[in-house]
């Protein structure tokens, strides 16, 4: 809506809406101001100044999280499942999305349907059946049934999203490169990809973001301490720094910031991606 | 050779879904049926439930379950209220949208961390409130039965809510811009504008806004739960989920646990379909 009226008259007016924003941007930040001072206190100026700026800020938190190289260990395995798990379904996603967008076949309506209500499903339901079959097929402990694990996790969402995106590509451009003798597959890739970029980079953040952060599944197949996701090693260290609390806010600062600058990069994309189940 | 070209696309897809979720819910259900124990099944008919329903600590579980649904609500009133403001073009809404959706995207572990400090009894909270002399206020967040329920559920919508504000401020936007110079011409009051038009634009955002949510509280508490209380105190913030995952993993019993989990499901597949039940008659009206 436009605003009206002279700017003063506009300050005072919106006055209470300021107030009550600046009131919840307040709640927001300070959980984070408060993590990212804490990482560069000593213990003993903790103590003493609990809320404030660190008067000597230091830097010897973030050695001892880096000591042992435990911390890296587990940095390196969250971005390779990240990576693995995100491109594994992308990839997967896109042939399938692309054959319920644009193909005719039988069944294709209650298949899709399927997707839709997988979504709805708590992951906590398959995870004993996943268990028993990782066992059966001994790779409980690998990165790849992990992989597997969250690859399929994501899908049904990919899926939806990816194919509501594709159903917007113009059926004449299809048509003409058909003419042209593209298979589908070029077509898939030399058109449908290019035009669908921006659904696509939300596909990769999302996920990312969900593989990045999963607890659950990375607690049960990753029992090996030098395979364990940050996530689930900052629950870890927590337990171990627990009277140390600026040692635990360095590893946390540490595992946050990659995620704000992703964030922060690449936040429109983020916001989009995530509203557009919604609004069509 | 054409006709089978959809299914060749189709096909991994089909094939991982059908490890990850067919299969698993299938085998969790015929599990469910069965006494486990030392990798022998014997078959138990309805027993793991009848004892799944008389485990009070179950019962507690699905009933702390059902009280954060209460978040539900308040979410949703606090994503419309901020949506409303931001959309009204109050200065610097962007840099408010940004803020306000940041917890959003931060990890659940890190959350919970930070908050387990803050509310600890010597955290930084009681310790605030100490010093601007309101002891009485103090109190053991997470640490007593009486509130720490409410504390994980403060910190799931504190970490949640950003979500609704994007939402409803992205559906708000894409509006019809006529609708509001209509209203306005025709001397709509603040209110009216907001009850006759923007919320039954909102309706469908609505709607699935609260599918997401009543499903989050639901089945994706774990990570909350797991973080800061493990359950506990004394089951205090037990939920289906963790539930699940201690009398699967901790106590080895499969059979208990895949009761539970189809139980979790049932009420998930109930809740969600009541709901596009009433939303539907609604919309018959």
């Amino acid at each position: 809506m436009k605003p009206t009226g002279s700017l003063a008259h506009r300050i005072v007016s919106n006055g209470w809406k300021q107030v009550l924003l600046v009131l919840f941007s307040f709640l927001c930040l300070f959980p984070l101001y408060y993590l990212i001072v804490t990482a560069f206190k000593s213990q003993g100026e903790y103590i003493r100044n609990l809320f404030g700026i660190p008067l000597g800020p230091i830097l010897s938190n973030f050695a001892t999280v880096f000591r042992g190289g435990r911390f890296l260990r587990w940095l390196a395995n969250s971005i390779l499942l990240t990576a693995g798990s995100v491109l594994a379904a992308l990839v997967i996603a896109l042939a399938a999305a692309w054959a319920f967008a644009k193909m005719e076949f039988r069944g294709r309506e209650p298949i899709f349907g399927l997707m839709l209500i997988l979504m709805i499903i708590p992951p906590v339901v398959m995870v004993i059946p996943l268990f028993k079959i990782m066992i059966a097929l001994r790779i409980l402990n690998t990165y790849h049934s992990v992989i597997l694990i969250y690859t399929g996790l994501t899908l049904p969402f990919s899926i939806y999203l990816l194919a509501s995106f594709f159903r917007t590509v113009p059926g004449a451009i299809i048509d003409s490169a058909r003419i042209d003798g593209c298979r589908d597959l070029r077509i898939l890739a030399s058109i449908a990809v290019p035009l669908s970029a921006p659904a696509i980079i939300t596909i990769v953040l999302v996920n990312a973001l969900w593989v990045w952060n999963e607890l659950l599944v990375a607690v049960i197949f990753l029992q090996k301490d030098e395979l364990k996701t940050l996530m689930v090693g900052l629950t870890v260290f927590k337990s171990r720094y627990n009277l140390d609390i600026p040692v635990t806010m360095a590893g946390l600062t540490l595992a946050t910031i990659p995620m704000l600058a992703l964030y922060f990069a690449g936040q429109k994309y983020f916001i989009k991606g995530l509203v557009a189940g919604a609004v069509k | 050779m054409q006709r089978l070209r959809p299914y060749l696309f189709i096909a991994p897809a089909l094939a991982v879904i059908a490890i990850v979720f067919v299969y698993p819910v299938v085998e969790v259900a015929r599990l469910s049926l069965f006494r486990v124990s030392g990798g022998r099944e014997s078959f138990a008919g309805l027993g793991n439930y009848l004892s799944l329903f008389r485990d009070p600590v179950f019962l507690r579980a699905l009933q702390h379950n059902g009280l954060l649904l209460v978040a539900v609500p308040i979410m949703l009133f606090l994503g419309l209220v901020l949506a409303v403001l931001l959309f009204e073009g109050v200065g610097g809404w962007k840099a408010y949208r940004s803020i306000l959706f940041m917890p959003y995207i931060l990890a659940i572990p890190v959350v919970g961390i930070v908050f387990s400090y803050i509310f600890q009894l010597n955290g930084i909270l009681n310790q605030g409130l100490r010093a601007i002399g309101l002891d009485f206020l103090a109190a053991d967040w997470l640490g007593s039965s009486r509130f720490a329920l409410w504390t994980v559920m403060f910190v799931v919508i504190w970490k949640e809510f950003g979500f609704g504000v994007v939402l409803f401020l992205a559906r708000l936007m894409s509006v019809e811009e006529e609708l509001y110079e209509a209203a306005s011409l025709e001397g709509a009051g603040w209110l009216q504008v907001l009850f006759r038009i923007t919320i039954p634009q909102l309706a469908t955002v609505i709607e699935f806004y609260v599918v997401i949510m009543v499903i989050t509280m639901l089945s994706w508490v774990f990570n909350y739960v797991y973080v800061m209380t493990s359950g506990g105190p004394g089951n205090a913030t037990m939920v289906a989920e963790y539930y699940i995952y201690l009398e699967g993993f901790r106590y080895n019993l499969q059979g208990i646990a895949a009761a539970a989990s189809i139980v979790l499901l049932a009420v998930t597949a109930i809740l969600i379909l009541a709901r596009s039940r009433i939303t539907r008659r609604i919309e018959l009206e």
